[in-house]
C-alpha cells in the first residue's frame, strides 16, 4: 500500500472487534508483542496496515505468505459507533483504524493527512477520503460545522483536533508491552488520574 | 505432586485479566506499598534484543485501598493469592504486613527487597525481613537482586532472620538507547532488566542460594519456555514464576505447564517435581542429600 504495508491474516474463529480496537502481534524473532489496529476485517480474515519503524515493525512487513502469526485480540476500547454526523479524521499510518470504521459508519467524510504522494496511497483504502499533504495539516482542512470527529495519528495531530472539537473521539498510541492490563507500561494521564492505554483506551473521550 | 507456576510479581493483573490468573497455581500481586504512588513517568518499557526494560516504578493504590478495594476482588478468582510488599524503610514493610496478616484471603507475602526502579531501603535485608517477620505469620518470602555480589550470604541473612522461602530472581539495572538520536528509551534512563537475558543469572543465583540455605525457592527469570522451567528447578528451585512471557503469550502457564511435564519425561524423570536439585546432584553435591523444600500454594 504505497509507503506502508498492509498485511493480511486468515483469522480463524476470531472476533474482529470494533473500530478502534487492536490486537497484539507477535513478530517473528521478538520478544514482546506490537499493537495494531484492525483496518479491515472481511469475512475469515483480519487486515493491519503496517509502517516500518523499528525491529518489530520490519519483521512484520516481512512476513512471507503463508507464514504463521500469533495475535491476540481484540483489546481495548474501540470507537462508539453511535454517532450522527461522523468525519474521519486521520494523520499518516493513524489511518489504519479507518478503512473497517469507514464501513461501519456506511462511508462517512474523511480528512486524511500524510507526509508524501506514496504514503497517501493507503486513502485507497477508505471511500472518498480527501488528502492533505504535508507541509498542509488535516487540522487546517476540517470542514465548517457540527461534526462528531473520530481521530487517529500522531500525537501533535490529536492535540490540535482536541482543541478543534473538543466533542472527538481520539485513538492514542503508548508503549505496550501485553496489550491486556498486565505491565503498567502504556499508562497516559486521564482527567488528572492514570489510565493504562490498553485497557481504558485505546480511544478516549477528547474532553476527558 | 505437581511443581506450582505463579506469576511474576507486576506481570499479570489478576483483574484485567482472570482467566489467566486462573490458569496459574497461584496469582503474586504488583508490588503493594504503605502510600499509592503514581509510578515513574512513561515511556516505561523497552524492547532489546536480549530481553526487556521496565520502568513501571511501583505504582501501585497503596495499601488501604488494595485491602479494601482489591483484595475482595481477587479472592473471587479463588486462585491462592501472594501479595508482594514493596517499601522505603523497615517500618513500611512492617506496616504493610500488619494490615495483610489478618486477611484470609492472602496466602503468602513476598518481600520486593530488590526493585531496580527505586531507591533502595537504607536497612539490610536482615533489618526489613526481621521487621516484616515480626508483623506476620503468613508464609514470607524474600525477593532478592541477583545483582549482588555474593547472594548466598542474603539468602542466608533472609533465613537467620525469618523468611520461610526465597523468591529468585528480580530484574537487574539496564539502558537501552534510540537507534537514531542515542538519547535513552525509558524518562527514567535505566530500568530492570527481564526475559531471556536474566535466565543465566536466575540459574546461578538459585544455585547458589539452594547450597546456602533449606528455604524453598520460587524460580523466576527468562522461563520462555518448559525446557527453561526445568532448569531452574534442576538448579534448586520447586515452584516457577513466568513474567516477561506472559506479555507475548497470555496462554503461558498452561503451555509450560505442559512442555515441563514432556522435558522432565524426556530427561527420564517421574515427575517434573523430581527433577528439583538435579543439576546439584549430577555434580555428585552431598549438600542436597537433605529433604528437598516444597512451596505450598
Ligand atoms: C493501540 C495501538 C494501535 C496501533 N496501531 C498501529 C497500526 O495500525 N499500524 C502501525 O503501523 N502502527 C500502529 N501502532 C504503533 C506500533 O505498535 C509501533 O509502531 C510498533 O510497536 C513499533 O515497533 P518496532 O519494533 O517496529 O519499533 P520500535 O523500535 O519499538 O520503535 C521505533 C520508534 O517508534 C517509537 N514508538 C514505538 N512504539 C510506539 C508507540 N506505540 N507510540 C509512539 N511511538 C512509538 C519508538 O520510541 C521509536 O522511536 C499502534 C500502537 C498502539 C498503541
Ligand atoms: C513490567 C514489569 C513489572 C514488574 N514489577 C515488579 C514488581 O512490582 N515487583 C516485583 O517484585 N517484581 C517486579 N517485576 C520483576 C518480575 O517479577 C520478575 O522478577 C522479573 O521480570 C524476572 O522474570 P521474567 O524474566 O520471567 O520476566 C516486574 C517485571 C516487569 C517486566
Ligand atoms: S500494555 Fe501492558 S498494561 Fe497496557
Amino acid at each position: 500500500m504505497g509507503a506502508y504495508t498492509l498485511l493480511r491474516v486468515e483469522r480463524g474463529g476470531l472476533e474482529p472487534g470494533i473500530p478502534g480496537q487492536f490486537f497484539m502481534l507477535s513478530p517473528p524473532g521478538r520478544l514482546l508483542p506490537r499493537p495494531m489496529s484492525v483496518c479491515l476485517a472481511p469475512p475469515g480474515e483480519l487486515a493491519f496496515l503496517l509502517e516500518v519503524v523499528g525491529p518489530g515493525t520490519r519483521a512484520l512487513a516481512a512476513l512471507d505468505s503463508g507464514a504463521e502469526l500469533a495475535v491476540f485480540g481484540p483489546l481495548g476500547n474501540g470507537f462508539r459507533l453511535d454517532v450522527g454526523r461522523p468525519l474521519l479524521v486521520g494523520g499518516g499510518v493513524g489511518i489504519a483504524p479507518f478503512p473497517y470504521a469507514s464501513e461501519a459508519l456506511g462511508g462517512p467524510r474523511a480528512v486524511l493527512g500524510f507526509r508524501s504522494a506514496a504514503h497517501a496511497e493507503a486513502a485507497a483504502l477508505v471511500p472518498q477520503a480527501e488528502v492533505v499533504l504535508e507541509p498542509t495539516y488535516v487540522t487546517e482542512c476540517l470542514p465548517g460545522g457540527e461534526w462528531d470527529v473520530l481521530a487517529c495519528g500522531p500525537e501533535p495531530m490529536l492535540e490540535r483536533v482536541r482543541a478543534l472539537a473538543p466533542t472527538a473521539q481520539l485513538a492514542w498510541e503508548a508503549p505496550m508491552a501485553c496489550g491486556y492490563g498486565g505491565c503498567y507500561g502504556c499508562v497516559v494521564e486521564v482527567e488528572g488520574r492514570l489510565k493504562r492505554l490498553c485497557v481504558d483506551g485505546p480511544v478516549l473521550e477528547a474532553a476527558a | 505432586m505437581s511443581v506450582p507456576i505463579l506469576n511474576a510479581s507486576g506481570c499479570l493483573d489478576a483483574l484485567a485479566a482472570p482467566a489467566v490468573a486462573r490458569s496459574l497455581d497461584g496469582f503474586v500481586t504488583k508490588t503493594v506499598t504503605p502510600l499509592p504512588r503514581d509510578g515513574n513517568p512513561p515511556v516505561r518499557i523497552a524492547e532489546t534484543d536480549v530481553g526487556m526494560l521496565n520502568s513501571i516504578g511501583l505504582q501501585n493504590p497503596g495499601i488501604e485501598a488494595f485491602v479494601t478495594d482489591h483484595l475482595p476482588q481477587l479472592a473471587q478468582l479463588a486462585v491462592p493469592i501472594w501479595v508482594s510488599v514493596g517499601g522505603f524503610t523497615a517500618a513500611d514493610y512492617a506496616e504493610t504486613c500488619a494490615a495483610l496478616d489478618p486477611r484470609p484471603e492472602v496466602a503468602a507475602l513476598e518481600l520486593n527487597v530488590s526493585c531496580p526502579n527505586v531507591e533502595e531501603a537504607p536497612e539490610s535485608i536482615a533489618e526489613l525481613v526481621a521487621a516484616a517477620r515480626a508483623e506476620t505469620s503468613k508464609p514470607l518470602y524474600a525477593k532478592l537482586s541477583p545483582a549482588v555480589p555474593d547472594i548466598a550470604e542474603l539468602a542466608r541473612a533472609a533465613e537467620t532472620s525469618g523468611a520461610d522461602g526465597l523468591s529468585l530472581v528480580n530484574t537487574i539495572r539496564g539502558l537501552a538507547l534510540d537507534e537514531r538520536t542515542l538519547a535513552p528509551r525509558l524518562a527514567r534512563g535505566a530500568g530492570g532488566l527481564s526475559g531471556p537475558a536474566l535466565k543465566p543469572l536466575a540459574l546461578a543465583a538459585i544455585f547458589a542460594c539452594r547450597l546456602a540455605t533449606d528455604l524453598p525457592i520460587v524460580g523466576m527469570g527468562g522461563v520462555q519456555t518448559g525446557n527453561d522451567a526445568l532448569e531452574l528447578l534442576a538448579v534448586g528451585a520447586c515452584a516457577v514464576s513466568l513474567g516477561t512471557v506472559l506479555f507475548a503469550d497470555p496462554e503461558a502457564p498452561a503451555r509450560v505447564r505442559r512442555e515441563l511435564g514432556d522435558a522432565a519425561a524426556a530427561h527420564g524423570f517421574a515427575s517434573a517435581a523430581d527433577a528439583v536439585g538435579a543439576a546439584h546432584t549430577a555434580r555428585g553435591e552431598p549438600a542436597l542429600v537433605r529433604d528437598q523444600p516444597k512451596v505450598s500454594v
